[in-house]
């Protein structure tokens, strides 16, 4: 199909599917409305299990379950994306070629890589009383890591995130949550049902089962992120570029045939 | 007009499509679909939203103040992460194209290999 007939073609799908969208959204309820029917009684139910942040309530306590389903996702593209991304037969493995960099620059990481990782675990601590969780601290705590290739190089990077315990940790941070479900079932209640003792409101120690899912859940995607990163890393820095088929358009001097 | 955010959300939302119609390069397509799937970020805190509300987080407010909901926002976090995990696995099957391949392009890609 040539390129007119498909711009037509999209043209015409989304003129039927923009005119059922704005008929669909004139049947909803008007923006900024007074009534949230759902909204009202989660909260409630939040303040109920003495949780402060509603957000993280609904994510851990109301829709554990969902969430369980959610973690299994990332799991699940970390491992795809480990078993698409491994090393080819014809690829060769290249030393990286350490960079320059500004002794500023590197002074720089150096002190923000600690505060990052201590920021990351008070986001994941916290999920519970402020904005934020397992999800948002375990990126922030990732990140923190690569502190270490950008204001270094990659071999410090290598250092500093033995990948081996990372993909363990991905591994132990999704059972970890499928085994604190258990819980709700050895106290005859349901599956991931918010059975622990609930604390003080607005503690640090307060939603019973919340901050624990919210730590497994923080460990989990830390390291699923760093693992994730590893893989797209290795390809750009430390795989060498691999043998292509005949007739590919770039078709480099193949230098694959060595690396196995 | 009380419908604008719900029509920015479906404007977002065939922007993205459009973009993954026309594109010439998997990255940039990949890239469209994460356009196209933020068009839900954008209308589900729309629907969620209550005028004169603050965050759902009652640490530093009294209990009785009126908020925004919490249930949509909750799904959007579930939204953000099931994205960022197609987009890393998307890029991932990209990266394997383009070596078995040698491009990028999806008009390029016309046969099947075995």
């Amino acid at each position: 199909m040539n390129r007119r007939a498909r711009t037509a073609m999209f043209l015409a799908a989304a003129g039927v599917t923009g005119g059922f969208l704005v008929a669909a959204f004139t049947q909803l309820p008007p923006f900024g409305t007074k009534d949230h029917p759902y909204g009202t009684r989660a909260v409630a139910a939040s303040l109920q299990h003495r949780t402060a942040n509603a957000v993280s309530a609904v994510n851990f306590d109301q829709r554990a379950l969902d969430t369980l389903g959610e973690e299994f996702i990332l799991f699940g593209a970390v491992l795809g994306a480990v078993a698409l991304l491994r090393r080819a037969r014809d690829e060769d493995r290249a030393a990286p070629q350490p960079g320059g960099v500004l002794p500023s620059t590197r002074l720089f990481g150096a002190c923000l890589l600690p505060v990052t990782v201590l920021v990351g675990a008070y986001v994941v601590a916290h999920g519970q009383l402020s904005p934020g969780g397992g999800f948002q601290g375990g990126v922030v705590l990732a990140t923190a890591l690569h502190l270490a290739y950008v204001a270094a190089d990659y071999r410090v990077l290598r250092r500093v995130r033995p990948l081996a315990v990372f993909a363990a940790l991905d591994a132990v941070g999704a059972g970890a949550y499928s085994l604190l479900g258990l819980a709700g079932l050895c106290a005859s209640a349901a599956y991931l049902q918010n059975v622990l003792p609930l604390g003080t409101f607005n503690d640090l120690a307060s939603g019973g089962l919340v901050p624990l899912l919210n730590a497994a859940v923080g460990v989990e995607v830390a390291s699923g992120v760093i693992v994730l990163i590893a893989q797209f890393l290795d390809q750009a820095v430390d795989i060498a570029s691999p043998h292509r088929p005949e007739g590919g358009p770039k078709a480099p001097d193949s230098t694959g045939e060595d690396g196995r | 007009m009380s419908i604008l955010p719900f029509l920015a959300a479906g404007w977002i939302l065939l922007a993205g499509i459009y973009g993954m119609v026309t594109s010439r390069n998997l990255v940039h397509a990949v890239g469209c679909l994460a356009v196209a799937q933020s068009s839900t970020y954008v209308l589900l805190l729309g629907v969620g939203f209550r005028r004169g509300g603050t965050a759902p987080v009652f640490s530093d407010i009294p209990t009785r103040t009126p908020v925004v909901d919490p249930v949509v926002q909750a799904l959007v976090l579930t939204d953000i992460v099931v994205g960022t995990t197609v987009t890393a696995l998307l890029l991932s099957l990209v990266i394997q194209i383009r070596k078995r391949t040698g491009t990028v392009d999806p008009e390029d890609l016309t046969e099947l290999r075995g």
